[in-house]
C-alpha cells in the first residue's frame, strides 16, 4: 500500500534478526492528528495544541491469515493471477483484499463463478473517502457473501480523486446496480460500464457528491434559551 | 429562420420558427401532430405511480409503462426520503449515532440499532463482554419488532388490494407492540434502546407481565388473522403466482429476506451467522416453496408465530436473570447513568444526578467526558449484519480511532430487494405491480436513509 509510511509495532528485533509475532499486524498511517478540539489559527490555551496523534489503519497481513482465508487468497491468486490482488489486510476476523482496479471485474467473476469461492451474493458496495490518502482518495468497499460456504468477503478498490474510474461490476452482480449508482451519488466514483449511471438518492441535478469529507453537513446556528447552538459540523470536536 | 405551413389556413397564418416542422392544428386533428412526431406511435403510455401514491409504501415513485393493463416496463425513483443519517452520523459520537441510525426504516428500528451497535461493539472488540441480559433483551426486541413489523406489512398489503378489515386488525395488533416498546424503552418508536455496550435502560417494573400477556393476546389473535386471510378466495387470487421471483433471481438480484425464503431456500442469519445468541433459542426457519406474494405472506404469518416463542423463551431466561447488569463493565464505554422516568419525561436517574452534582466531582468529569467527547473506537473496518423483517441489514463501519464513526453505511434489505421490481411486475397487469411491490415490503425510510 502506498498511503503512507508503514509502521510495525509489533515485531522487534532479536540477534539482527527480525521476529514476527504470529499475531503481528502492521498499521497504515492515513493521517496525523493534530491538537484537540479542532481549533485552528487561535491561541493555544489547552496546551493540547501541539499534541500530534497518527491515524493508523490495519495494515498488510502476512501468511498464514488463519483459516479459510489462506485458501481463499490462494485460490483466488490461481485464478487471477499474483497482480490482481494489491494486498490482504484481516482485522477483527474479517478478510479484506484491496484489488487493483483493472482486475476487479475479473476478480468478482472468478469469486462469484469458482465452485471453491462461490460469493454467489453481492451484499453491497460502499464508498469511503480518505483524503489524505493521496492517490488512493476514494475507496469502493464491495462485500460479497458466500452462502454455499457461509463465508464473507471484502474487496477494496483505491482510486485517485482526479482519475475516479472504477470498472462496473453489474455484468456479474445485477444487484450491484443501485449500489454503484448510491455510491456514485454520495462520492463520485465512475462506474465504467454501467448500465444507467445517474444519481439515485439525490436529486437528478444536485451538485456536488454529498458523502465526500470535505463537503459540509451544512445547517444553521439555532438559538436556545439565549445562546446560539451552531451547526453540527461547526461545534467544537474532538477528534 | 424558415417558414413552413402544411396548407393554407384562414385562421392561422404563416409562422416562424427556427428549427423542426411546424405543425397548424385548428380542431380534433392531433392524430395528424402524433403521425408526424413519431410515425410509429403506439398506445404507448408512461404512467407515473408516487411518489405521493398511497399503494406505494410512503415515497416510492414507480415508473410504469403500460400497454392497455399490462406493464411492459417497470422502473422505480427513490430518493425522496434521503435524509443523509449516514453523513449526520459522522458528526455525532459513537453512541449518538443510534439515535440517528434508528430512524431509518422506521418499522424495524430495534433492528437498525441492534446492526449499528453490533459494529461499534466489534471494532471495541467488545463483543463477549456485553452482558447476558441486555443480549435476551435485545433478541426479545427484536423478535416484537419482528412482529410489528410484520403485521404492517401484511396490513398496508391487505389495504392495498382493497382488504381494509386485514389492515385494521393489523395496526391493532401492532398497537400491542408499539404499547411494549413504549414501556420498555420510553417510545413507541425512535428508541434508541440498544447502545454500544449493552441497552440503555433495565427491565422496567411489570414489564415481564406485560409481555407475557402480550404473547397470550397474540397467541388467540393471529390465529384470527390466519383464518381470515389464509385460505380466502379473494386474498389467494390477488396473491398467488403475482410477484414470481425463482431462486437465481433472488441471488442475482441480492433479494433476501421473505422473498429468498419463499423461494424454499432457508437462508436466515439468525441461524447461520448467529449473533446476540441465537444460536441458543429454540426456533425454525419457515420457507415455502411459493415464490410468489402469497408464499412471502404466508412466511410472514408463520415467523410471528416462531418469534413469539423467542419472545416466551426470552421471558423466561429473563426472569432468571433479575438484577443482572445490563450495560458492560468498562466505565469507559458505559453510559454513566440509568436512564428514569421523571416528572418532566425521561432523562438521568434523580440519583445519579444527586451523585454528580452533590457528592463526587470526578464522577462529574467522568459523565461530563463521557457524554460530550465520548469514547475513542480503535482505528479500522467491520461489516455486521442481522435478519432484519426484510432480510440482512448489515453495517458497514469504520472507525478512524476518533470519537465519531469515520464512515457508516446500511446496506438496507429494502433497497437491495426493491431492485426486483422490475423482474417482478413486468409482463403483468398494472394492479399487481401492487401486490408485487407490497410482497417486497419495502420502507422508503430504509431505501433512502
Amino acid at each position: 500500500m502506498t498511503g503512507g509510511s508503514t509502521q510495525d509495532p509489533s515485531s522487534t528485533t532479536v540477534g539482527g534478526e527480525e521476529v514476527v509475532p504470529s499475531e503481528a499486524r502492521t498499521l497504515e498511517v492515513v493521517e496525523v492528528r493534530e491538537g484537540m478540539f479542532g481549533v485552528r489559527g487561535s491561541g493555544d490555551t489547552s496546551g493540547y495544541g501541539r499534541l500530534q496523534r497518527p491515524v493508523a489503519m490495519p495494515g498488510t497481513a502476512r501468511r498464514p491469515y488463519g483459516g479459510w482465508f489462506d485458501e481463499v487468497a490462494d485460490r483466488l491468486e490461481q485464478l487471477a493471477g499474483e497482480g490482481a490482488v494489491e494486498s490482504v489486510v484481516v482485522d477483527r476476523d474479517e478478510l479484506t483484499l484491496h484489488v487493483r482496479r483493472e482486475s476487479i471485474l475479473e476478480v468478482a467473476r472468478h469469486l462469484r463463478d469458482d465452485a471453491a469461492l462461490r460469493y454467489e451474493l453481492c451484499s453491497g458496495i460502499s464508498g469511503v473517502h480518505y483524503p489524505h490518502e493521496i492517490g488512493r482518495e476514494l475507496h469502493a468497499v464491495y462485500h460479497l457473501l458466500s452462502m454455499t460456504h457461509n463465508r464473507r468477503i471484502r474487496l477494496e478498490v483505491a482510486v485517485p480523486d482526479a482519475d475516479p474510474h472504477v470498472p462496473s461490476v453489474v455484468s456479474v452482480y445485477p444487484t450491484a446496480d443501485w449500489h454503484e449508482r448510491e455510491t456514485y451519488d454520495f462520492f463520485g466514483i465512475i462506474f465504467d460500464g454501467h448500465p444507467a449511471l445517474t444519481r439515485i438518492l439525490m436529486p437528478d441535478d444536485w451538485p456536488g457528491h454529498p458523502q465526500r469529507k470535505e463537503y459540509p453537513l451544512g445547517g444553521i446556528p439555532v438559538e436556545y434559551k439565549g445562546a446560539t447552538i451552531p451547526p453540527p459540523d461547526e461545534r467544537r470536536s474532538y477528534s | 429562420m424558415s417558414t413552413t405551413q402544411t396548407g393554407p389556413d384562414p385562421y392561422a397564418q404563416s409562422q416562424d420558427t427556427t428549427s423542426g416542422r411546424v405543425f397548424t392544428v385548428t380542431g380534433q386533428d392531433w392524430d395528424t401532430v402524433v403521425a408526424g412526431v413519431d410515425p410509429d406511435a403506439s398506445e404507448r403510455i408512461v404512467v407515473n405511480m408516487g411518489p405521493q401514491h398511497p399503494s406505494t409504501h410512503g415515497v416510492l415513485r414507480l415508473i410504469l409503462e403500460i400497454d392497455g393493463e399490462a406493464v411492459t416496463e417497470a422502473r422505480c425513483g427513490i430518493g425522496y426520503l434521503h435524509t443523509g443519517i449516514e453523513k449526520n452520523m459522522e458528526y455525532r459520537t459513537w453512541t449518538q449515532g443510534v439515535t440517528f441510525c434508528t430512524r431509518m426504516d422506521y418499522l424495524s428500528p430495534m433492528y437498525n440499532e441492534a446492526a449499528y451497535v453490533m459494529a461499534v461493539e466489534k471494532l471495541l472488540g467488545i463483543t463477549d463482554q456485553v452482558p447476558e441480559k441486555s443480549q435476551v433483551l435485545r433478541v426479545m426486541m427484536m423478535e416484537i419488532n419482528r412482529i410489528s413489523s410484520h403485521l404492517v406489512a401484511i396490513a398496508t398489503g391487505g389495504m392495498e388490494i382493497g382488504a381494509l378489515t386485514v389492515m385494521t386488525v393489523g395496526f391493532r395488533e401492532r398497537e400491542l407492540c408499539l404499547d411494549i416498546f413504549e414501556l420498555f424503552t420510553g417510545l413507541r418508536m425512535n428508541h434508541a434502546y440498544i447502545r454500544p455496550g449493552g441497552v440503555a435502560v433495565d427491565v422496567p417494573e411489570g414489564g415481564l407481565d406485560a409481555v407475557d400477556r402480550f404473547v397470550a393476546l397474540m397467541r388467540k389473535r393471529l390465529p384470527e388473522l390466519a383464518a381470515l386471510c389464509n385460505q380466502n378466495p379473494i386474498f389467494k387470487g390477488r396473491l398467488k403466482d403475482v410477484g414470481y421471483l425463482d431462486l437465481a433471481g433472488c441471488l442475482a438480484l441480492g433479494v433476501t429476506g421473505p422473498p429468498l425464503r419463499s423461494t424454499g431456500y432457508d437462508w436466515d442469519l439468525r441461524k447461520k451467522q448467529p449473533y446476540s445468541g441465537y444460536e441458543t433459542y429454540d426456533f425454525d426457519v419457515i420457507t415455502r416453496d411459493e415464490p410468489d406474494a402469497y408464499g412471502r405472506f404466508r412466511i410472514r404469518m408463520d415467523e410471528m408465530d416462531e418469534s413469539l416463542r423467542i419472545v416466551e423463551q426470552c421471558v423466561t431466561r429473563l426472569r432468571g436473570l433479575e438484577g443482572a447488569p445490563v450495560m458492560v463493565g468498562d466505565r469507559k464505554i458505559a453510559w454513566p447513568s440509568q436512564l428514569s422516568v421523571g416528572p418532566d419525561g425521561q432523562g438521568n436517574s434523580a440519583d445519579h444526578i444527586r451523585h454528580i452534582m452533590g457528592e463526587s466531582m470526578e464522577a462529574l468529569i467522568h459523565h461530563f467526558k463521557l457524554v460530550t467527547e465520548g469514547f475513542r473506537v480503535p482505528a479500522g473496518q467491520v461489516y455486521t449484519s442481522v435478519e432484519s423483517p426484510r432480510g440482512e441489514l448489515a453495517c458497514h463501519l469504520v472507525s478512524d480511532g476518533g470519537t465519531r464513526p469515520y464512515r457508516a453505511h446500511f446496506r438496507d434489505p429494502s433497497f437491495s430487494n426493491l431492485q426486483a421490481t422490475a423482474a417482478m411486475s413486468e409482463g403483468g397487469m398494472l394492479s399487481d405491480v401492487i401486490v408485487a411491490v407490497a410482497s417486497i415490503d419495502p420502507v422508503m425510510g430504509g431505501v433512502d436513509r
